[in-house]
């Protein structure tokens, strides 16, 4: 393939992994989550044909994501991505396949998982300080320790004094951090994030990302990281999934070698970081996605 | 048909009071630069003052005798005739009975239809199967019930407080349900992955979700169950203000009957104003939208 040849432009900055089984079986050994041959199927009424369809939202889907790791997801609108989070979180159950979460098979939601949604789905008539307490009284945490901890997390996400202000009074990028806080608060120890920063300005998202990375760095979460951006995707990332539509699969694993700790400003002048950049952005124009 | 009402403008939105002062007077009531008590008994007054012009267009048409004395007596003389009535106990009488049978009618309404309407909502496909009868009877006339209400449980307190009860459910319960419908559905899943069980999910999310709508059916069902008892009393009871008014009439003790409705009129002038309440404070998290963003 073309992706092959090109690969020898970058050394040692990509390492282009094997899709599917080959790169789960390299990283196994300290494994955070396991995703073994995942496969989605909708079906759909065809009201024209008169008959069902189905649709292979995700196939042959295998990945294993280390503990700690940042793994980024890209792929053209369509190809999967939401499918294979509201499997990650357990919100769906595939039509085949599994997911081991610390070797235990994933069976439906739980706060092992924090999952931050693209549209946020903060509660409107929770506020900011009750919002991010929600885990907590899942979680049956006491409520004096429920608000020390979300005191702390409120903090993180930089919303002091913000603590008893509805959503309707906050902007976009402020709901952005709640709904992250809110996640955090009750601990899990992955986090998955579908596009969480596609609704803000530049300028925020930029802020938004060096945020992420710091509380990363900080937390030692395991994140799992939908965008639309591969610019965002390689900032983030130690790895980076390139996905393929009909059907929703693998086409690539990159490695994202780049130094930490990374901020947003410094990334935008680094040549590797450019060229690693259009590289993904070449894997996505070679994908012949029909219509 | 049951959906429209749900949407029906709430006052709480409109404006703080419900009905939005005319900029204009109250520019000028401003401008005057009152002290600040000064300022609202002016600001009373003008609240109150097409009421005021009502009852005295009232009581000078009634002195000019512009309508039979004997039907219309002037309103000086409903409130002295309410007045008695007040001291010697029979306002007490024909009130509390009046208050019991709708707040107890209205309260087994609200503990039926609210958890029913959560719980119709969240199964959508037994909503599907539900919903035509819920309309049919939501739809067909109280009223037009009360001679088989009276022949299946007599004419005692028990018939009254179900035909409020009943008058009540249909809508608390459709309201409820198009509450639970109208729930943004990230919501739902947001809760769902943070673990929620479903009697927490009811409780944190549903609830609160349907909350706006189920206020609505508050509002719409508070006003239809004053309308049921007084239908209800005037057909089969010897207590309660619907009798009072229909036995003072009968009695041609006008100026008694008009103190009846006086004391209604004031009766549904306090329900509304204490729903509008409720919805200020349900709707608080709603109140600023628009200035947040
Ligand atoms: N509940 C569903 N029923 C039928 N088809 C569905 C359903 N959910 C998703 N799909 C289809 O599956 C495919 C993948 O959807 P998905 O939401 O995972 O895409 P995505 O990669 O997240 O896209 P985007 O980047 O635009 O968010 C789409 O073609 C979509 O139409
Ligand atoms: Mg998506």
């Amino acid at each position: 393939m073309a992706n092959k040849a090109a690969n020898g432009l970058l050394p040692g900055i990509i390492s282009e992994g094997i899709p599917a089984q080959g790169t789960a079986s390299h990283h196994s050994q300290n494994a955070k989550i396991v995703l073994r041959d995942l496969r989605q199927v909708f079906h759909l009424r065809n009201a024209e044909k008169n008959a069902n369809e189905e649709f292979v939202a995700l196939d042959n889907f295998s990945l294993s994501i280390g503990e700690g790791s940042f793994v980024a997801i890209v792929g053209p609108s369509g190809c999967g991505k939401s499918t294979l989070l509201d499997i990650l979180s357990g919100l769906s159950k595939p039509k085949s396949g599994d997911i081991h979460i610390d070797g235990k098979l994933v069976t439906g939601p739980a706060l092992d998982r924090g999952f931050v949604m693209q549209g946020y789905a903060l509660f409107p008539w929770r506020t900011v300080i009750k919002n991010v307490e929600y885990g907590l009284v899942i979680k049956h945490i006491p409520k004096k320790q429920r608000i020390e901890i979300c005191k702390k997390y409120i903090d993180l996400v930089g919303l002091n004094g913000f603590e008893n202000r509805y959503p309707s009074e906050l902007s976009g990028g402020m709901c952005q951090r709640v709904s992250i806080a809110r996640s955090l608060a009750y601990d899990p120890k992955v986090l998955l994030m579908d596009e969480p920063f596609a609704a803000v300005d530049a300028q925020t998202r930029e802020t938004l990302q060096d945020e992420l990375l710091g509380i990363w760095e900080k937390t030692k979460k395991t994140i799992i990281f939908i965008t639309h951006s591969i610019e965002e995707a390689v900032l983030l990332a130690d790895r980076v999934v390139v996905m393929t539509a009909r059907p929703g699969r693998i086409k690539n694993v990159l490695d994202i070698a780049l130094p930490r700790p990374r901020r947003a400003a410094d990334m935008r002048v680094s040549a590797n970081y450019s060229s690693i950049s259009h590289r993904i952005w070449e894997m996505l124009q070679n994908d012949d996605i029909p219509l | 048909m049951g959906m429209r009402d749900v949407k029906g403008n709430s006052p709480a939105l409109r404006g703080t009071y419900g009905i939005r002062v005319n900029e204009a007077a109250w520019r000028a009531i401003n401008a005057l630069k009152l002290p600040k008590f000064a300022h609202t008994v002016f600001w009373w007054f003008y609240r109150s003052l097409a009421i005021v012009i009502f009852l005295l267009l009232w009581e000078i048409s009634a002195r000019l005798e512009l309508a039979n004395p004997v039907f219309l007596p002037p309103f000086s003389k409903v409130v002295l005739t309410l007045y008695k009535m007040a001291l010697s106990g029979e306002l007490a009488k024909h009130f509390i009975i009046s208050a019991q049978r709708a707040l107890t009618g209205f309260s087994m309404g609200l503990l039926v239809g609210i958890p029913a309407g959560l719980i119709i909502g969240w199964f959508s496909k037994f909503e599907y199967f539900i919903d035509p009868l819920m309309q049919i009877f939501r739809n067909l006339s109280v009223l037009a019930l009360l001679p088989v209400f009276m022949l299946l449980f007599g004419i005692g307190e028990f018939s009254k407080i179900a035909l409020i009860f009943w008058g009540v459910l249909w809508t608390l319960i459709l309201n409820t349900v198009a509450g639970v419908k109208s729930i943004d559905t990230q919501l739902v899943k947001a809760a769902r992955a943070m673990a929620t069980p479903a009697p927490l999910l009811f409780a944190l999310v549903i609830l609160p979700g349907a909350m706006p709508s189920i206020v609505t059916g508050i509002r719409i069902s508070a006003t239809s169950s004053v309308l049921v008892l007084l239908a209800a009393e005037m057909l089969g009871a010897n207590r309660g203000l619907g009798f009072a008014i229909h036995y003072y009439e009968g009695q041609v003790r006008i100026p008694q009957m008009y103190g009846m409705i006086v004391v209604l009129a004031i009766l549904g002038l306090l329900i509304s104003y204490s729903l509008i309440a409720l919805e200020k404070h349900v709707f608080r998290w709603r109140q600023k939208v628009g200035v947040g963003e």
